[in-house]
């Protein structure tokens, strides 16, 4: 299928922008931004078709080199893949857009787009690649990309935060290839489509439970569950706005929550020990996450809590298992990457013409910037789920798959938590935003065009994501990703019947 | 004239280090070149030849080595290396692939054979042996920049 050639293109793009701006951009003024913003258009545009394609082929097999999976390198493209990659795409394409006049205030804006491309590659091949030491690689380049960019002032509190991010980050990597090694020894496989294969035919046994625990611990860190979120709450607020957003809205997502759905329910197979695991962990980081929230004075560290406590969120409804819980667990993914992005840009907007980020020295900044206002209070009514935006959808979904499943308390917990949440915004509304405007703040201006551009366009993704729900639209975009999931065991069989199906390819002797 | 023989190390260190470096940078192109035919490849091949370059810094002091390769030459060899190899794979199209390999394979256990693998060896080597010596001077400035405020 000469249509299927656009699969490679997407981790091609982002690392031929990355390098051309690291080799051209530092000469040529403009040139990177121009160069960024250009490679995350075509990533969405692709990301667009791509999706297209998924929807009318079902999953396509891509063989790397014209090697046939399961020896040679496979990259699969299916429901949950298209609906990982219009969603990092397109928050990738608006952040880049806010760059433009954002990061003027640092020097070099060449190395930020380079690290930021190379980071975007290696989301895109983590969702992609259907390989497992594959996706352990383009991890390892997304999360190496993201310690350099998490240092990007190089003051002291963001180095200190950088450390502590790599450092945790690389435990959680370790982790991961452990279990990798594990999984390798036992099934002397790569390929995720053939792993699970053997894996059901040979059972999982004492090494399959010890992969899942190597792998919760491992992803887990990378999608900052509860035990494991230390290092979120310094290592998001530290990083330029635009990259707390890609972190937050985006990254956290495609590294952890993308990785522990394809492994958990695609290769080692569900369980209810799993499902009851995962509600459990997704539970306690909504509602610690909250608690914790509530209580900070900085406004992007109070967004980093509020994340983990989100994240909470499609973890619960994922490991709920039920094919409405999983539906409402990746829209709620998907909502969460647009307001949490919407919400650290408005921090970044706040703190670009206050030059603070202490919500106690801010107040009455609506007279002043009425766009960030009011996008801030779009962002901050989805994300505590008031009902006409997408926030509230997801959050409702979940709830009612909590509900049918007889699981009254994780529902009771989660509506405790959206009530709280909702509390903690109205906090961040009334002192940011409401209030009578400080003597101190009566020359500031509303940000420049770029920002107040990329600001709108997600608070308007906020205002119609209910439209996700329509029976037209959900049967595109949300119910084939949630398919793949649900129908767990069927993702081995699907891809190796396109393996076998393929008409060229050479296969390894 | 003096003062540039007082940097770096003793006399003896210096001689040595003249008379080997030529050999470990052949030794290294010698390891990435014959990558298809024989353990290395671009990787090990890239750090013998950065390891050449990380030699000549430890013996004359960074002024020399920087003289021989700057750090904005450093970079582009580099980015030069990562271009190489993604443009080896994009031309993978041609033959209707990502990383095809579209070469003729030619003779097996000839030198110029296996198609792209040669290419993208040196492509590596480039890319490995430039970032490592980069990251190497990165830590010698450092370390000088953290003395100065001392």
């Amino acid at each position: 299928m000469p249509q299927a050639n656009i699969i490679p293109l997407f981790i091609a793009i982002s690392l031929g922008g990355a390098f051309l701006i690291s080799i051209i951009g530092r000469r040529i003024k403009g040139f990177p931004d121009l160069m960024g913003n250009l490679t995350t258009f075509m990533l969405l545009c692709l990301s667009v078709s791509a999706l297209k394609l998924s929807n009318s082929y079902g999953t396509i097999i891509y063989s790397v080199g014209s090697w046939k999976p399961p020896a040679g390198i496979a990259m699969v493209l299916d429901g949950f893949t298209s609906f990982m990659l219009v969603t990092i795409n397109l928050v990738a394409f608006i952040v880049s857009i806010y760059a433009i006049n954002y990061m003027e205030k640092y020097t070099s804006k060449w190395k930020f787009y380079t690290l930021f491309l190379l980071m975007l590659a290696g989301m895109n091949g983590v969702i992609l690649t259907g390989d497992i030491f594959n996706l352990f690689v383009f991890l390892e380049i997304a999360s190496v990309a993201s310690y350099a960019l998490v240092a990007f002032g190089t003051e002291r509190h963001e180095l200190e935060a950088a450390f502590k991010y790599a450092v945790m980050g690389t435990i959680g990597s370790l982790f991961i290839l452990i279990g990798i090694v594990f999984l390798y020894s036992y099934t002397s496989t790569l390929n995720m489509a053939d792993m699970a294969a053997i894996l059901a035919h040979k059972g999982i046994g004492n090494v399959g439970l010890l992969v899942s625990v190597l792998f919760i611990m491992g992803f887990g860190l990378k999608a900052a569950l509860v035990p494991f979120h230390a290092w979120l709450p310094d290592a998001h607020p530290s990083a330029p706005a635009p990259i707390s957003a890609m972190l937050s809205g985006v990254l956290v997502k495609s590294l952890g929550v993308y990785t522990i759905c394809r492994i958990f329910f695609n290769v080692i197979g569900f369980s209810l020990e799993i499902s009851s695991l995962l509600m459990f962990l997704g539970a306690a980081s909504m509602v610690i996450g909250v608690f914790l929230a509530i209580g900070q004075w900085d406004f992007k560290r109070l967004l980093a809590y509020h994340s983990i406590s989100q994240i909470g969120y499609v973890i619960l409804g994922i490991g709920l298992g039920t094919p409405l819980g999983i539906l409402g667990g990746l829209f709620h993914l998907f909502n969460h990457s647009i307001f949490k992005s919407l919400l650290f840009l408005n921090s970044g907007a706040v703190e670009y013409s206050t030059g603070t980020r202490n919500l106690q020295k801010m107040g009455g900044l609506r007279e002043k910037m009425p766009v960030t206002s009011a996008t801030s209070l779009t962002a901050s009514m989805a994300i505590a789920g008031i009902p006409p935006f997408n926030g509230f959808w997801s959050k409702l979904l979940i709830i009612i798959a909590a509900v049918e499943a007889g699981r009254f308390g994780y529902a009771f917990l989660a509506v405790l938590a959206s009530i709280i949440t909702l509390a903690s915004f109205t906090k961040v509304l009334k002192y940011a935003f409401f209030g009578k405007l400080r003597e101190k703040w009566n020359n500031i201006k509303e940000v420049p065009l770029f920002m107040a551009l990329a600001m709108a366009a997600l608070a308007f993704i906020c205002i119609v994501g209910g439209v996700m729900l329509f029976p037209g639209i959900v049967t595109s975009f949300l119910k084939p990703a949630a398919d793949v999931l649900s129908e767990g065991a069927k993702y081995s069989v699907t891809v190796l019947q396109g393996v076998a199906n393929s008409p060229t390819g050479h296969s390894v002797e | 004239m003096i003062r540039e023989q007082d940097k770096g190390m003793s006399v003896i260190v210096k001689t040595v280090t003249r008379f080997t470096m030529g050999l470990i940078l052949l030794y290294g192109i010698y390891i990435l070149s014959h990558g298809h035919l024989s353990p290395g490849g671009g990787f090990a091949g890239g750090v013998i030849v950065a390891l050449s370059f990380v030699l000549l810094m430890l013996a004359y002091g960074k002024e020399t080595a920087l003289k021989k390769f700057p750090k904005g030459v450093v970079s582009f060899f580099e980015n030069a290396g990562a271009i190489m190899f993604l443009s080896i794979a994009l031309l993978g199209f041609t033959g209707g692939y990502f990383f095809l390999n579209f070469l003729d394979k030619g003779e097996p256990y000839k030198l110029f054979s296996a198609g792209i693998i040669p290419l993208c060896n040196i492509a590596i080597s480039l890319k490995v042996g430039a970032g490592l010596f980069a990251i190497f001077v990165a830590l010698v400035l450092v370390k000088l920049e953290s003395e100065k405020k001392v």
